[in-house]
């Protein structure tokens, strides 16, 4: 348990340090997450690499553990509007309409793409 | 004697330990609250964490900066979370390969309309500079948000906020919106939910279905490139 999060966040470490390094505009996370996918993908391969936290599920079930909570880890920076309070009352109905819009056309859009272009690229396999 | 309650109160109202735990328990209970209506879209367990721990902190007085001397344990985990998405990602591999095309196009094509949409509409509503700019990246997880919204000289704890907001819509309409339009494509209802609800759609997919959860998840992470790599160039071109 305690090696599965220790590698996890060492794949986060190297992710921000990819990320200051280089000075991309890319979250360092999402660097970790490709790195940590890397790994899984070179454990098949390589035998050598299956020790430790790499071996028995170990790293796949803490991280499932993380994710089944992940509602939980945005509240404390939801929390932060009391402190807008008074911007909320004044300009609150406008932004959530904003806001609500924006969500349901990009909801919309974004379903309605994935299976145009899905249905477009599987059309074109079968006539190949 | 008289004066013991209110000096516990004191030390503890100022110590990590009791808003961690006013947390854990709030969300608790509000997640035992949504299981037991089957996970009902309005039983949203963020959206009633958030009034209830907020309703809590303005009658008690407490400042936010308090609070999240606490509360930044679970912030913390925000981080570690986008790693682990890597073990969905890998273990459905090829579901994922298989569809990477229609992915890439959506990501595309949803990223832009989360950004314009935001933009467009906020002007129309003639809402002041610093709020739009606030409000342009909303659909990418909040602390890539917040750096974006640093890096445009903006609010980042209005952009937090705007986040969580449209997260927790998101992650309410989602459901009865596809149901309705009768869309059964679980990757194609996963991936729109983690572009327009990055990490609290994502949560809600994982709770519908878990193909729809590793769609949500790498669209999230996928949109959370894109559009720190979008937003400085929308706005230039859309606000004057």
């Amino acid at each position: 348990m305690i090696a599965s999060l220790s590698l996890i966040l060492l794949c986060q470490l190297a992710g921000e340090v990819v990320v200051r390094g280089l000075n991309v505009p890319v979250p360092g996370p999402v660097v970790g997450l490709a790195l940590l996918l890397l790994l899984l993908l070179a454990r098949d391969r390589f035998a050598v690499l299956a020790r430790g936290p790499l071996r028995n599920d170990g790293v796949e079930s803490a991280s499932r553990g993380l994710l089944s909570h992940l509602s939980l880890l945005f509240i404390p920076a939801g929390v932060g509007v009391v402190q807008k309070l008074d911007l909320l009352a004044d300009r609150g109905i406008a932004i959530l309409f904003v806001l609500a819009v924006s969500v349901l056309v990009t909801l919309l859009v974004t379903v309605a793409t994935f299976l145009v272009a899905s249905r477009w690229l599987s059309g074109k396999d079968e006539a190949s | 004697m008289s004066d013991n309650p209110f000096s516990l109160w004191v030390y503890l109202s100022q110590s990590p330990l009791l808003w961690l735990t006013v947390t854990l328990l709030t969300y608790v209970v509000a997640d035992a609250v949504s299981l037991a209506t089957h996970r009902h879209p309005l039983a949203n367990p963020v959206l009633h964490s958030l009034w209830i721990i907020g309703v809590f902190l303005v009658l008690t007085g407490t400042s936010y900066t308090t609070y999240f001397s606490g509360a930044q344990f679970v912030h913390f985990l925000l981080g570690p979370a986008t790693v682990a998405l890597a073990v969905p990602l890998y273990e459905n591999r090829k579901v994922v390969a298989a569809s990477i095309l229609p992915m890439l196009v959506a990501l595309a094509v949803g990223s832009v309309t989360g950004i314009v949409s935001v933009v467009l509409l906020a002007e129309a509503l003639g809402l002041p500079r610093a709020v739009i700019l606030s409000l342009a990246p909303k659909s990418v997880t909040a602390g890539v948000a917040m750096g974006i919204s640093e890096t445009l000289h903006a609010d980042p704890s209005l952009t937090a906020v705007s986040v969580i907001l449209t997260g927790i819509m998101g992650a309410i309409i989602v459901t009865p919106l596809m149901n309705r339009a009768g869309i059964t494509d679980f990757r194609a209802r996963g991936f729109a939910v983690g572009i327009a609800a990055h990490g609290i759609g994502t949560a809600r997919a994982f709770q519908v279905d878990a193909v729809a959860g590793v769609f949500a998840g790498i669209a999230m992470s996928l949109n959370a490139l894109v559009t720190s790599l979008l937003v400085p160039l929308a706005v230039t071109f859309l606000i004057r």
